[in-house]
């Protein structure tokens, strides 16, 4: 396997964004990415793009071609991944593996949607759960991971003061990101008495409907030496995915992603590396619930603990003895754009380990040279790892 | 839709799974191959008992379009007697539902496809009455 590194990032602000369109979005995202791996288009092998479903959205499919001939990048390969919110980085992992396996070099990898153009969003994001056993019979997106918190609290003795901590670093952190869909800071008061979604969650626990995009030059290591210095460079040194059942109630546990566990294990495994050299993190906070959970399925801390870890805010960018975590203000404040939100996660942790200027107002303390994503489709069913670093040597 | 409905009438009607007479294990919705016993394991059709307790649970405020008229309604993760647990509502007030409630199968209008489309029958569980 050859080594692959990140050379180029770009994406659009995210949000309600009324006057653009699903290309006008995918294409600004790519172009930024091109010029910031000081590529040109007849540089790229293919193209890989994550999207959970225009079809439902914006009643178009085919959209790799759609996205390809819009690019102005016709006749190039262009494959279009689909894995719910964990789309985009499932796209990541295909265009990693194009690269490691040396069948391309440079490969532009997208994210994308438009979720704003629908009435019935709450019944497209559904159908990321079991349409036949969850959907039917009631349950919505928020109402899965709701019973993943109360099961949690019952089990572990979380207080919803805690939960909520989550959502006012999110914010507190979104607060510095340009590209955030929120930008203001809010209390531990304003997040427990938002509107019920789901109960225990408030609207406040739950990320946004996003439209976003955001795009990747991925790169053979050799290869982009042609293009970009060796310092500016970000090595992918583990792409590991993992599935569970669809459905949350056929699982052991709900209160533990199963393929959280599994593929972040590999993916420590595969960098040569234990979580405590982790700097920085971007994980799947869709709902506040799933940040607690995935702080413990990715290692940072015991089972049970996470809720005391937030609450005494160690995972704040200001915190220097534990990893900083979603300094973007993760999906809660950066918004969620199903299929963008992996290109996205990992475009953050590419600037943070850069020391970009785009993250000046919000850089984390890097120490070891190392961060990771965790990216999850539906309730668990899929996860998806990256872990990126600055460090040329192993 | 109506064969998409018509399909889980043994399911979602009279709450029949399967059972791998390899492992024993029960699961509910129906499989077609056991995950544990793979190409070793055999299914056979399983009744449940339609017992059991909630094992958790969410008062659901936003809901789809053809269920606003019933929101906030509770939707549960309810673990049967005989071990699989399933998501359904509880046909009680928000106020009323715990984890560890005794709970029991009641057949429910679960939704309709419109004014004039068919209408969906199934599951529902209520509390178990003189616990």
């Amino acid at each position: 396997m050859r080594d692959v590194v990140i050379i180029g990032y770009g994406q659009t602000k995210f949000g309600e964004l009324w006057e653009s369109s699903f290309r006008d979005i995918i294409v600004e995202a790519g172009v930024k990415a091109i010029e910031d791996a000081n590529i040109d288009g007849k540089d790229l092998d293919a193209i890989y793009v994550g999207n959970m479903s225009g079809g439902l959205f914006i009643g178009q499919e085919h959209i790799s071609s759609l996205i390809a001939d819009y690019a102005g990048l016709t006749p190039l390969p262009c494959t279009r991944v689909e894995a719910a919110c964990a789309s985009g980085s499932l796209a990541l992992r295909s265009a990693y593996l194009s690269v490691a396996s040396g069948h391309h070099e440079v490969v532009l990898v997208g994210g994308v949607e438009k979720m704003t153009d629908v009435v019935d969003a709450t019944s497209a994001i559904a159908t990321a759960a079991d349409q036949e056993w969850e959907a039917f019979f009631g349950a919505t997106f928020p109402s899965l991971y709701a019973m993943m918190a109360r099961r949690y609290m019952y089990q572990y003795g979380l207080t919803l003061e805690e939960l909520s901590m989550w959502s006012v670093i999110a914010h507190d952190h979104g607060y510095r990101n340009p590209y955030a869909q929120f930008r203001f800071r809010t209390t531990l008061e304003q997040v427990m008495k938002a509107p019920p979604v789901a109960e225990p969650l408030t609207l406040m626990h739950c990320s946004p409907v996003s439209d976003g995009a955001a795009a990747l030059i991925v790169c053979d290591a050799e290869r982009a030496k042609e293009f970009v210095p060796k310092e500016e460079m970000i090595y992918i040194r583990a792409s590991t995915q993992a599935s569970d059942t669809i459905s949350l109630h056929s699982r052991e546990s709900i209160t533990t992603l199963k393929a959280a566990k599994v593929a972040s294990e590999k993916a420590y495994k595969m960098a040569g590396i234990t979580p405590d050299k982790i700097d920085v993190a971007e994980v799947h906070d869709c709902f506040a619930i799933n940040g607690l959970i995935l702080l413990e399925d990715l290692g940072f801390c015991k089972k049970g603990e996470a809720g005391k870890v937030v609450a005494q805010e160690k995972i704040r960018i200001e915190c220097e003895d534990f990893v900083t975590v979603n300094p973007s203000g993760g999906l809660k404040a950066a918004g969620h754009a199903l299929g963008a939100t992996g290109i996205r996660q990992v475009g953050e942790i590419y600037w943070q380990l850069k020391g970009d200027k785009n993250c000046k107002d919000r850089q984390a303390v890097i120490k070891h040279g190392y961060g990771i994503t965790a990216n999850v489709g539906g309730s668990g069913g899929t996860v998806c790892i990256h872990v990126l670093s600055n460090n040329r040597n192993r | 839709m109506v064969v998409r409905s018509w399909r889980h009438i043994k399911e979602r009607y009279c709450l029949i799974g399967t059972r791998c007479k390899t492992c024993g294990r029960i699961f509910f919705p129906s499989r077609n191959i056991c995950p544990y016993c793979r190409r070793r394991g055999e299914l056979e059709d399983y009744k449940l008992s339609g017992r059991g307790k909630v094992y958790s649970y969410s008062v659901v405020h936003v809901p789809p379009k053809e269920l606003e008229m019933i929101a906030p309604y509770v939707i549960a993760i309810v673990e049967l007697e005989e071990g699989p647990r399933i998501t359904t509502q509880i046909d009680c007030k928000p106020e009323e539902v715990y984890i560890g409630m005794p709970v029991e199968v009641v057949f429910r209008r679960i939704k309709e496809d419109g004014e004039e489309g068919i209408i969906h029958y199934g599951y529902k569980f209520k509390p178990v009455e003189n616990q």
